[in-house]
């Protein structure tokens, strides 16, 4: 009746996840109750859970990724103090078997449920509306891939109390992921969590595909985007190119592990480095996906805090396009200790630094932003420095283990997990970070505070540092990457540094926490008059803060590269708004549940499939079908705005731009 | 600020050894090599490093400083919002970046050669051959020449180029010893070859550098490069005292344990290591069973098919299989 689950899944023996799983299921229940009780259901049942405005899924993609940022730094914290502890014959605290998930859990869910949901989120709230559309080109779509996303994300969570995670590290390599050598369900809670959010994500790659190639306001010609619509363009087209590779490659591991099929097994024929291959077609340009977002905000940063319009801008572009297209011919670089022949391993080294090429240009091209600008040093400026100077070390450290006699020494150290660390939280994280309190205002209608956001920066940029400047020079003496203990004793000295630095980090995550509570309270002070609080030069500042859910009362025009800038210098020239437009009724996608229903039923699938229940798989089959049918035959698809209401929303935030052009028009 | 002194410290470092505790022999360094390969290996990774430094630094400073001088408060900055384009620093930007590229790609093509695992060491005539089988969780050396084997123990003659045959009973994981220079993957019904050579007596760290389960993190070895009298004695010695490496042994040894204590075999049958890599000898099985029971799918099962070799294997050189 349920497969493999029985009372013997539930880790009664190991106090650790047993206590993390109940203080986690109390603190969640304690949310539904109170939910229940303040009566809340109708309000995010309508408002967010069945909602398909990209600004809430975006919203709820990042509350996604922030919860899980947490998760998967509790578990980064447990790795340094366990190499810490585990010196000199001391066992540690966390057995082979325990920590060997940890590790395998921290990079699945900082990769695939901290990192992407972070990125695609800023991704859904901020493209249509630099773009000057309503929404993005498959509201019901998009919803399902959130859901979808979120279902994978509850899986791997749910494998902390029921059942066991991969034990194999965040890429399972067969053949230690297959069935013969990992038999538990660890792997298969890897391959079903992953492969239900990888459907989440490719589908959300279509959708933004469409809509910046489809959807863009009239006059917005491709050369006219704000540069993070390109980046973001590059980052969804590798999604819909890479991703496909992922879902194949763990597709085929899974017949090997539920099916006997010989893919990637040692025997019948099977070919495990294949699956190393097939793995890292992927999983580089799956860096780039990551990165290449962020590359986007911090344009979007250095050119509003330096009040200039982004330093060569067609550079950029093309720049950008370069990374994407060579991003896909460098992922033999992950394994030159395989044995490859030394003209293979020479070919893809330097297509690998060729690569850095594009990523130069970026960094002299937001240097000569700067050039010439009138440098603002609020927050998501310092995250956006910040970034420059931890990324060219990353940038450098990444060149050198791209050359193939540095990598036969460093492959696999703590210098490589150094280098990736450095790139993604220097990179894609700072870059969030600059981009979450870039958009706080105009999601919510208040700025975060300054003061505990500076203190975050400073936290978490000492807390890198003190982290992984110890993890490039342990990487030097030799030290392997996930070692559950440590036998040098000249090691321990730079580990006791690596916790030090982690609890800083720490730090740095109450001073976000804080810093979001804090603003929370003072948000009267905090508020947003005009929906522009940076002085900020694309359409998304056009709008009110928060946009109405229809994002503009009328299709902006856009006549120029920066098309707020112009239409804000006309008004402040002629010390006048232009004319109220005529404003007409506005059709908008109806809420539709499809997306949590559908992702439900796909939890359920994935449930049953983990655990060989057949019958509850067959079931959560049905439904999805069911749901999908649904979907398909529904009469209206749309509701109309009424025009008292677009005028409305419209005359208000004409009014508070009247008003902050008078007080500007006095000082100027 | 702290962010920079500690990347300004970081070259210096490297370079002088200064606080890392690189050149004290118990740390297995990479900067610290003993051996040709690993002195090459440096090299280029120095280079490199001293090759992008020259931009980066300059790079970094050039952050802080335009950023600070063009502060919104600096009275003093010229604000020009309209240096939006300039062909010439598109150019300079463009071929910066381009140009260092260029001249390491010159150095990865020749490096990547140069170090290649494959490539024999000098003096090649010398050349000790040793077959490297990767276990859960330890390491098998065998010494075809003298037939003899041990686990988690390898000894080498000071001097002498060594061929290290890689392969692995099961899951995949890199032979690798840091002060002798580049690691290579083991690997099921595939051999990997890797060339290094000791220069100085000593005993070394080796290691497995690629996880390979619950029991990795003990996968370690010592090495000790010793005065070739000194190997040949020891490897004399290893004839007495030690069990028969045959089939049976081997699928017994090859079962998963971990924090294995060295041993010597004294004897190992021959063309043991082909009929590892050629999978006569089928792989190492995997945990006797999973936290949550038999999964009930066994695409097969080895530990029953060990065949048992009575007589010789047959190898490249010897393809009748028969007794020489």
């Amino acid at each position: 009746m349920l497969g493999k689950l029985d009372w013997s899944a539930i880790p009664f023996d190991e106090p650790i996840p047993l206590v993390a799983a109940l203080v986690i299921v109390i603190a969640g229940l304690g949310v539904l109750a109170w939910v229940t009780v303040k009566g809340f259901w109708p309000y995010l049942w309508r408002e967010w859970i069945t909602s398909v405005d990209h600004k809430r899924i975006g919203i709820m993609y990042i509350i996604l990724s922030l919860l899980m940022l947490i998760r998967g730094f509790v578990d980064a914290i447990m790795m340094r103090t366990q190499q810490a502890m585990a010196t000199g014959g001391a066992a540690g605290y966390l057995p082979p078997d325990h920590y060997d998930q940890i590790f395998s859990a921290h990079g699945t869910i900082m990769i695939f449920f901290g990192a992407m949901p972070f990125v695609i989120g800023l991704m859904n709230f901020v493209l249509p509306l630099q773009l000057g559309v309503r929404d993005v080109a498959f509201p019901t779509l998009n919803s399902v891939s959130f859901w979808l996303t979120a279902s994978g994300a509850l899986l791997v969570n749910l494998s902390l109390v029921i059942g066991e995670f991969a034990r194999t590290g965040w890429l399972p390599f067969a053949p230690l992921s297959e069935i013969e050598y990992s038999p538990g369900v660890g792997v298969d809670y890897y391959l079903w969590a992953i492969q239900i959010s990888g459907v989440g994500t490719v589908l959300s790659g279509v959708n933004l595909v469409t809509t910046i190639l489809k959807m863009r306001a009239p006059g917005m010609s491709y050369l006219r985007m704000p540069m993070f619509c390109w980046t973001a363009l590059g980052a969804n087209m590798l999604i819909v190119a890479a991703f496909p590779i992922l879902t194949a490659t763990l597709a085929m591991l899974t017949l090997d592990r539920y099916l006997g099929f010989h893919f990637f097994t040692n025997t019948g024929g099977g070919n495990p480095m294949m699956f190393v291959n097939l793995i890292w077609a992927w999983g580089h340009p799956e860096v780039y996906i990551l990165i290449l977002p962020a590359f986007g905000i911090f344009s979007e940063v250095f050119s509003t805090f330096s009040s200039k319009p982004l330093f060569g801008y067609r550079s950029m572009v093309a720049a950008t396009l370069f990374i994407v297209v060579v991003s896909f011919t460098v992922w033999l670089h992950h394994f030159y200790t395989m044995g490859a022949g030394a003209d293979v391993n020479a070919a893809f080294g330097i297509a690998t630094s060729v690569i850095a090429v594009g990523t130069g240009v970026k960094i002299y091209n937001w240097l000569f932003t700067m050039y010439g600008g009138r440098v603002r040093f609020d927050t998501p400026m310092l995250w956006a420095i910040g970034f420059v100077l931890t990324f060219t070390v990353g940038g450098m450290t990444g060149v050198l283990l791209a050359i193939p006699p540095a990598d036969f020494m460093l492959h696999n150290s703590l210098f490589l997990v150094a280098h990736f660390h450095n790139v993604i939280i220097g990179g894609v994280l700072f870059g969030a970070f600059a981009g979450l309190t870039y958009w706080f205002p105009k999601a919510f209608g208040f700025r975060l505070h300054e003061g505990w956001g500076k203190t975050a920066f400073w936290l978490t940029l000492a807390g890198f540092v003190l982290v992984f400047v110890p993890l490039y020079i342990l990487g030097l003496q030799g030290m392997t990457r996930r070692l559950q203990r440590v036998t040098v004793e000249a090691w321990v000295p730079w580990l006791d540094v690596a916790v030090f630095g982690v609890f800083v980090m720490a730090l740095g995550v109450a001073a976000q926490i804080t810093q979001l509570v804090v603003s929370i309270r003072r948000r009267h002070e905090l508020r947003d008059e005009t929906g522009d609080p940076w002085d900020g030069r694309s359409l998304e500042w056009a709008t009110p803060s928060p946009p109405p859910h229809f994002n503009f009362a009328v299709q902006p025009h856009v006549e120029g590269e920066e098309a707020y800038w112009d239409i804000k210098q006309r008004a402040i020239e002629e010390q006048r708004l232009g004319d109220e437009p005529h404003y007409e009724p506005i059709e908008m996608p109806r809420n539709s549940p499809t997306g949590v229903v559908s992702a439900f039923f796909a939890t359920l699938i994935g449930f049953a499939l983990i655990w060989h229940i057949w019958w509850l798989a067959i079931v959560g089959f049905i439904g999805a079908y069911a749901t999908f049918v649904v979907f398909a035959w529904r009469d209206e698809t749309e509701y109309e705005v009424s025009v008292e209401e677009v005028a409305e929303a419209d005359r208000a935030r004409r009014a508070a731009r009247q008003a902050w052009l008078e007080a500007h028009g006095q000082t100027a | 600020m702290t962010l920079r002194i500690l990347v300004l410290c970081l070259p210096v470092l490297l370079l002088s050894g200064c606080g890392g505790g690189f050149f004290d022999s118990s740390v297995p360094s990479i900067l610290d090599p003993v051996g040709p390969i690993g002195t090459g290996n440096r090299t280029i990774l120095l280079n490199s490093l001293a090759v992008m430094l020259v931009i980066v630094i300059p790079t970094m400073i050039a952050t802080v400083a335009f950023a600070w001088w063009f502060r919104a408060s600096n009275p003093k900055a010229e604000y020009k919002p309209g240096f939006t384009y300039s062909g010439r620093i598109e150019l300079i930007v463009w071929s910066i970046p381009t140009l260092t590229i260029l001249f390491l790609g010159g150095l990865i093509w020749y490096g990547s050669h140069q170090l290649d695992p494959r490539r024999p060491v000098e003096p090649v005539a010398d050349t000790l051959e040793v077959q490297v089988v990767a276990l859960d969780w330890k390491w098998l050396f065998i010494y075809p020449g003298a037939q003899v084997a041990t686990v988690n123990d390898l000894k080498i003659p000071v001097g002498q180029p060594v061929r290290f045959r890689v392969t692995s009973a099961s899951v995949m994981t890199t032979f690798f010893i840091p002060r002798l220079g580049s690691m290579i993957y083991g690997m099921n019904r595939m051999e990997n070859e890797l060339h290094l050579r000791a220069d100085h007596a000593g005993n070394y760290f080796g290691t497995a550098a690629h996880y390979s389960g619950d029991g990795f993190s003990g996968m370690n070895f010592n090495v000790e490069a010793m005065p070739p009298d000194a190997f040949g004695r020891w490897l004399t010695g290893l004839h007495s005292g030690g069990d028969v490496l045959n089939a049976q042994a081997y699928a017994e040894l090859s079962r998963q344990s971990h924090d294995v204590k060295p041993f010597h075999y004294s004897q190992v049958q021959n063309g043991l290591f082909d009929a590892i890599v050629r999978q006569v000898l089928p792989p190492a099985p995997g945990p006797d069973e999973g936290r949550q029971g038999d999964p009930g799918v066994h695409p097969e099962s080895p530990a029953s098919e060990v065949r048992l070799l009575d007589g010789d294997i047959c190898t490249a050189s010897n393809p009748t299989g028969t007794k020489g």
